[in-house]
């Protein structure tokens, strides 16, 4: 039977509504299928607004990966402004996506894709606007199988109520295994119902079907275990891995949206996981090993993608893209490729160190310097230890200088607070560093036009990560120590004028932290937040602390418990039958070492140190060189 | 598409000009203007088209637009001109971009320019139609008289320089109600009142939702969806009609060495 479009009754809504093109569809690259034509049918979802949504790598890859194969269709929604969710809401327009603006219940599978948790209550909104029930319990067969993915399902407990299954790791293989799936149970004519579907999906040892699990406490509160419930489902689901980047070249129709997008660019990434194991980095650890694109493949994806897009600007995307094995080769041959044509490159790196500049000179060929950024993370040296972020102070500020006097004039420095065995003095060393580079660069130049800028983020311990044990900062303490920073940097007036200061408010920080180390008993916390009206809480205009700790209170939720609280080695945490293959004993070796000041060095320069991801995984390291070139394309 | 180089050390000059009228349909309608600037030179870059580029630090294509038609109102009738620093085809042109943009922005009619002076001169009113679903033709023929009665209608919107009053009524060359045999409304037995206009571009501009607003001040016309295209736009005749701004390119004499 097909499904009608919402259009008609829609558009009479969308005069009314701030930037109605988010919600027109129409982007080049968008595939339009009819309904009919196909068995297995998802809706992807990035659960925030169009502007941030549409440029989604993870969303735009999946999209393409699943409409090629031709019985499969595959549309996106993305989360409503409550502007249009009110009127939706007052005209009975269900959640729609913005390729056929079909209803969103008619889909055989909601995939969402968290980059955060802070998507959690949109989620919410568009199960509600979509008529899907809230609780997965309440669903039945004709209900969309709801998947979370994206790297905040590695811990999807406080939204297990919500969701019927998790995806952890890399998507591509992972899709079409459930799309087979999902194909061979609607052909045998949906034996046993929903329940047989994601028991087949949860045999896969790949997805997690939280309903198949028990979660059993101590009387203080602890979690005791987790144990399935029913036969045929592993006790531990693992993360899946794309291996050979080369054979999975997405995006190659990128989407090219009519409405404005937080990036205007195509964007290809040139390796996946990292190495370096800055320890506060949950990317870098759950999408371990490093696995390399290779510079012919990246050369021939940037060139079709700007044939095909039309779009100026190309970015080499990774988790520190300066650490491919031969970025130098592929940064020297794209800038000659298109030497004398308006297409700039980007490459976001925030590596402290002089290769860095090389790379941001050869970008810069086409006369712009706007600003280099360098993310030292932590203030003092002692504190870069424990993070394990090796750079000397005498390197950073070397590198700043050089900056410098080759030519730029604006330089940000990245910086956290309230990393674990932090003190004051630590964070106040972030004003000597900052006083340091401009005294430095104002005599290597002799010039009073040079300025940096400081910029502070709030840490978050995560899961699957060595500081996973370790308590947060009360956001009084590092609103404190942000505090006497500024003081700190204005002290001496002169080279403070040379100095901004960017910090966020450790509110928000406290709410990701609730909800990334989170258990099931936080669900009811995002429900009732959402409930009182919770929606974008990772937008700082719609974020409200008051609601959340509010909301905590009612549902006994002790926040400081779930955040501030450190935890013991023998603490069964609420991830650990989720497998990212990081070893937890090499973990807690990592996190003692942390607090003991030892570093890491990186498996890619020398030996591995089993932090168990390959063994567990069956992956291997896969880096160049290639010892290949980009050709010079033939000009007209 | 292989890049296009430019000529070292600074910008190719401008070699030919050329006129552009296209639509905003369907659901494109509710594209912006800067929506639709962008997309269009990214259809320039996918379409190879060797467009010129402003001199400086930053340079900037040669694209001039006239005026806009409002978001969420479509239009068979906008116009932009191009500068070219290698001649091309027109018709080829036309083709090119058409098919780099996506279905909705739709490129009509490209002609080279051959008579001085801007487009933007040549544009003085605009014709529009308006359709009101769920009114009855009657009721809008009431409001009409009443409307075209009147010595001044004054409205009120928010521009951005603030709250503004301005006269409708003046702006209003033409105004009649269409054969609704010729709506095509989605929903049979509902009926659909069309609305036909030519309006002076004036400052602040007159759009159709202010159009609406000053009927709806005069008459008892129900408020509810609307959708409004504007079909032409050009100098007006002395019979109240609209001129193609580009029949003095495509017919005119030529000028110059072209
Ligand atoms: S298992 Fe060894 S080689 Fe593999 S990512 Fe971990 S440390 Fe590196």
């Amino acid at each position: 039977m097909s499904v009608a479009t919402v259009w008609p009754r829609l558009e009479p809504l969308l005069p009314q509504v701030g930037k109605p093109i988010q919600y027109v569809g129409g982007e080049l690259g968008a595939v339009l299928k009819e309904w009919d034509s196909t068995q297995v049918r998802w809706a992807l979802m990035y659960p925030d607004a169009y502007e941030v949504g549409l440029p989604n790598q993870g969303i735009q890859i999946l999209y393409e990966v699943l409409n090629e194969l031709p019985d499969v269709l595959a549309e996106r929604t993305y989360a409503v402004w409550p502007d249009l969710e009110a009127l939706m809401r007052a005209h009975g327009v269900p959640q729609f996506t913005v390729d056929t603006h079909r209803p969103v219940a008619a889909f055989d599978l909601l995939g969402v894709s968290f980059a955060t948790e802070l998507g959690y209550t949109n989620l919410l909104t568009a199960l509600d606007l979509a008529g899907i029930p809230l609780t997965a319990a309440e669903r039945g067969a004709g209900h969309p199988v709801v998947l979370a993915g994206g790297h905040a399902a590695f811990n999807p407990e406080p939204i297990a109520d919500f969701i019927d299954a998790a995806v952890l790791g890399d998507g591509e293989e992972a899709v079409l295994e459930i799309t087979g799936i999902v194909r061979q149970w609607k052909a045998e004519g949906r034996p046993g119902g929903r329940d047989e579907l994601l028991l087949r999906l949860a045999g896969t040892g790949n997805v997690y079907v939280p309903r198949f699990y028990d979660v059993e406490y101590l009387p203080d509160g602890r979690i005791q275990r987790v144990v399935p419930n029913r036969p045929g489902v592993p006790f531990r689901v693992h993360k899946r891995t794309t291996m050979d980047l080369d054979a999975w070249p997405y995006p190659r129709k990128p989407l090219v949206p009519l409405a404005e997008t937080v990036h205007e660019r195509y964007a290809v990434e040139i390796f996946r996981g990292c190495t370096r194991g800055c320890r506060f980095c949950q990317a870098g650890m759950i999408t371990r090993p490093v696995r390399e694109r290779s510079i012919t493949t990246v050369g021939q994806m940037v060139r079709e993608g700007l044939e095909f897009s039309g779009f100026s600007e190309v970015g080499l995307l990774s988790l520190s893209s300066a650490d491919h094995s031969e970025i130098g080769d592929i940064c020297s041959g794209l800038a000659q490729q298109y030497d004398g044509t308006n297409v700039s490159l980007s490459l976001p790196s925030t590596r402290v160190d002089a290769f860095n500049i090389e790379l941001a000179e050869e970008l810069s060929r086409n006369g712009r310097r706007t600003g280099l950024t360098f993310a030292p993370e932590g203030g003092s040296e002692r504190i870069r230890k424990v993070i394990n972020k090796m750079v000397s102070e005498e390197d950073l500020i070397r590198t700043v200088v050089t900056a410098y006097t080759n030519g730029w004039r604006q330089v940000k420095l990245y910086f956290m607070c309230g990393l674990p065995t932090e003190t004051d003095e630590d964070v106040l060393q972030i004003a000597r560093l900052a006083h340091e580079v401009i005294r430095a660069g104002r005599a290597a130049t002799g010039s009073r036009d040079i300025r940096c800028t400081v910029s502070i983020g709030g840490f978050v311990p995560k899961p699957h990560t060595p500081f996973q044990w370790a308590p947060m900062t009360p956001p009084e303490t590092i609103d404190r120590r942000l505090r006497l920073l500024k003081q700190a940097i204005n002290a001496d007036r002169s080279l403070g004028r040379a100095i901004g200061y960017r910090y966020h408010d450790g509110e928000p920080s406290l709410i990701e932290a609730l909800l990334s180390r989170g258990d099931r008993r936080v669900g009811a916390v995002i429900r009732a937040v959402w409930a009182a009206g919770g929606r974008f809480d990772g937008w700082s205009e719609h974020f409200s602390y008051a609601r959340w700790g509010q909301a905590a209170e009612a549902a006994g939720v002790d926040i400081g418990w779930y955040t501030t609280r450190e935890r013991t080695q023998a603490e069964v945490l609420p991830w650990d039958h989720l497998d990212s293959g990081l070893d937890k004993d090499w973990l807690w070796q990592d996190w003692r070492a942390a607090l003991a000041g030892y570093e890491q060095d990186d498996c890619r320069w020398t030996p591995c140190f089993d932090c168990g991801v390959c063994p567990a995984m069956d992956t291997q390291i896969q880096v160049g060189p290639t010892g290949r070139k980009l050709l010079p394309l033939t000009p007209v | 598409m292989t890049p296009r180089r430019q000529p070292q050390g600074g910008q190719a000059p401008v070699v030919q000009r050329i006129r552009i009228r296209y639509a905003k349909r369907g659901p494109l309608r509710f594209t912006s203007h800067r929506d639709f600037a962008r997309a269009f030179e990214r259809a320039l870059r996918r379409a190879s088209v060797p467009i010129a580029f402003s001199q400086g630090f930053s340079p900037h294509p040669k694209i001039s637009y006239a005026s806009a038609v409002p978001t969420g109102v479509a239009s068979e009738a906008e116009y932009l001109e191009i500068g070219l620093h290698t001649a091309v085809d027109p018709a080829e042109l036309q083709r090119a971009l058409d098919r780099a943009l996506p279905p909705g922005l739709d490129v009509l009619e490209a002609v080279v320019a051959r008579s001085p002076g801007g487009l933007p001169e040549r544009i003085e009113a605009s014709a529009w139609r308006i359709e009101l679903p769920g009114v009855a033709p009657d009721r809008l023929g009431e409001a009409v008289a009443a409307f075209l009665a009147a010595e001044e209608i004054l409205v009120e919107r928010l521009t951005k320089q603030g709250r503004r009053t301005f006269d409708t009524r003046a702006a209003v060359v033409v105004m009649s109600t269409a054969d609704t045999t010729q709506a095509p409304s989605e929903v049979d037995g509902v009926p659909c009142a069309i609305l036909d206009l030519v309006v002076r571009q004036v400052t602040p501009s007159v759009r159709p939702d202010d159009i609406l607003s000053g009927l709806r001040a005069v008459a008892d016309l129900p408020s509810g969806p609307s959708r409004a295209t504007r079909l032409a736009q050009g100098e007006l005749t002395a019979h109240g009609e609209i001129d193609d701004p580009l029949a003095v390119d495509r017919d005119g004499v030529p000028i110059g060495g072209h």
